[in-house]
């Protein structure tokens, strides 16, 4: 790697009067990378990410975004923005306004633009061109944010909790724009409640709580997923049975051969995302 | 050079985008160009004693009225409309992107200054249409209509940006603000003949800009004797210009120093 990270965060540290909301992170995403930051409500997540966007202002510790300090103020920080795409949380702006003309005039911002229309046809708001953002449902009008994000052709795209309020359908469209911008070179920073989209989109997951980074690690091997027993089910004499093994095969086999063959409603299953995430969230309180 | 003409650029494209919008809020068209024309409409019809000899109170009224326009538009709208984008999370989404802040400022001004003139012809043809306000007779009085409405808006925009930090929601900031304008007018010789009220109403009107505004309007719409009558025994153009320059000055460094683009 001679290109230097996206991201590159060393001891960042922020307090709210005596309150610690981040105590010391460290994190480094690469560049075109799909990074998931997950953790609860409260756990700093926001105040990371707000700090790394440049809305805040850190206490002590290194924060290069693109090479660049978001804290910087006047003019500098401003042409910085160029290269960003920021989709928040929640916004309820331009509710007055169509699609196209809200998406345009949001395009006159930025140095290197994209194809406005190429834009409403990638995040599916195509029928919704001229429908003003307040007629808009919960999950278009969060498409419309992901537009305003894109547009700019950032390289880094900030999501925060891009899908919540979208129906399963919109959540696997929107999924699959997300990967079209990954497979384009934009590095992507997530932060989801989703434990199921941080497991079909990221690349790595870090797992933030009390202001620490607990874990980073790919979504198959966080918290020893890979390694944890898997627990394997069955049907025997109108009950179903289970087991815990670190080695399902060798269960799988034995059981066949007892049952000669056909091992009736036979499960593996591995502990998913979620279960481990709630372990390591639930160890530390 | 090229920053400076972008930075322009941009906010040229902001004010557009913003009375677009404005435009398409019915309640905000109606509460802000409409609601002073109603107002002189009430007074102008129930109020017309003679105050003067050859001036009507309703001619009085009108002269105030184009002065509060100027609150009106910017003051007022700027001060309960920011804190409502800061709610909705625009202020925040802007700045995110690499709009410069002195972009969104030229929209606000540029907005204001679109609303001003509106309001301000809409004023003066129904005054002289109904009211019978005389326009300004000299070259003289129309230069100083002018500067006074350029100053005026000026002073009322910067204003209504440093005041926006005051409202703690969009929701509750027109209950703030309205009545701090209203007060203002009563206070500012708009409502009633400013020389009639008692005199700490008139010293306290003294120190904000609508009270020197009425009075500069008076001096425009109003026969030129008629500034015997003033508090002063006549109009105080200059000070009045060095007020409203004063209160231009606090104003601009005010929201530049305090301007928030979240709530927290």
């Amino acid at each position: 790697m001679n290109k230097a990270a996206a991201i590159q965060v060393r001891g960042l540290v922020k307090k709210y009067g005596q309150k610690v909301a981040v105590a010391g992170i460290d994190l480094t995403v690469e560049r075109g990378e799909i990074f998931a930051l997950l953790g609860p409500n409260g756990a700093g997540k926001t105040t990371t990410v707000e700090i790394l966007e440049g809305y805040r202002s850190a206490n002590s510790g290194e924060v290069k975004v693109l090479g660049f300090d978001p804290a910087t103020k006047g003019a500098a920080g401003q042409r910085w923005r160029n290269q960003i795409g920021i989709v928040l949380q929640s916004a309820s702006d331009a509710a007055d306004l169509s699609v196209i003309e809200t998406i345009s005039h949001f395009a006159n911002y930025y140095r290197n633009p994209r194809d406005v229309q190429q834009v409403i046809d990638e995040v599916g708001l195509r029928e919704k061109i001229d429908a003003k953002a307040r007629e808009l449902s919960g999950g278009q009008r969060r498409r419309l944010d992901v537009a305003l994000g894109i547009i700019g052709s950032p390289e880094l795209l900030f999501l925060d909790e891009p899908t919540t309020g979208f129906d399963p359908e919109a959540r696997r469209s929107f999924w699959d724009l997300i990967r079209t911008l990954k497979s384009e070179g934009t590095t992507i920073l997530l932060t989801t409640h989703y434990l199921d989209e941080a497991q079909a989109l990221a690349d790595r997951v870090g797992v933030i709580n009390e202001g620490k980074i607990i874990e980073i690690a790919t979504p198959d091997t966080l918290g020893g997923r890979n390694n944890a027993p898997a627990k394997v089910t069955w049907l025997e004499n109108g009950v179903t049975n289970e087991i815990l093994s670190k080695n399902p095969t060798e269960e799988v086999i034995r059981l066949s051969q007892r049952f000669n063959g056909q091992i009736p409603e036979l499960q593996v299953l591995r502990p998913n995302l979620e279960e481990i995430y709630l372990r390591m969230i639930g160890e530390l309180k | 050079m090229k920053t400076i003409r972008e930075t322009l650029r941009i906010g040229l494209l902001r004010s557009a985008l913003e009375f677009k919008q404005f435009l398409r809020q019915r309640e905000s068209v109606v509460f802000t160009l409409f609601f002073p024309v109603i107002l002189l409409f009430i007074f102008g019809t129930v109020f017309k004693d003679t105050i003067a000899p050859g001036v009507t109170f309703s001619q009085y009224f009108v002269a105030g009225m184009i002065a509060s326009g100027l609150v009106n538009t910017g003051f007022q709208q700027l001060a309960i409309t920011i804190p409502m984008e800061r709610d909705f999370g625009t202020l925040k989404r802007l700045r995110g992107t690499p709009m410069s802040v002195s972009s969104y400022f030229i929209g606000k001004a540029l907005l204001v200054t679109i609303l001003m003139i509106i309001q301000t012809a809409l004023l003066l043809f129904f005054g002289t249409l109904m009211f019978g306000l005389n326009m300004p007779t000299s070259l003289t009085l129309w230069w100083n209509f002018t500067w006074l409405v350029v100053l005026g808006s000026a002073c009322s925009t910067v204003l209504g940006i440093a005041f926006s930090v005051v409202p703690k929601s969009g929701r509750g900031a027109s209950a703030v603000v309205s009545p701090i304008v209203i007060i203002l007018q009563f206070f500012s010789g708009v409502f009633f003949v400013f020389t009639s009220l008692p005199s700490w109403m008139q010293q306290f009107a003294a120190l904000f800009p609508l009270k020197w505004l009425t009075q500069g309007m008076r001096s425009v719409f109003l026969p030129a004797d008629f500034a015997t009558q003033e508090v002063a025994g006549n109009w105080e153009i200059g000070k009045t210009a060095l007020v409203l320059m004063v209160w231009l000055v606090a104003g601009l460094v005010i929201s530049i120093k305090t301007f928030k683009w979240s709530r927290e």
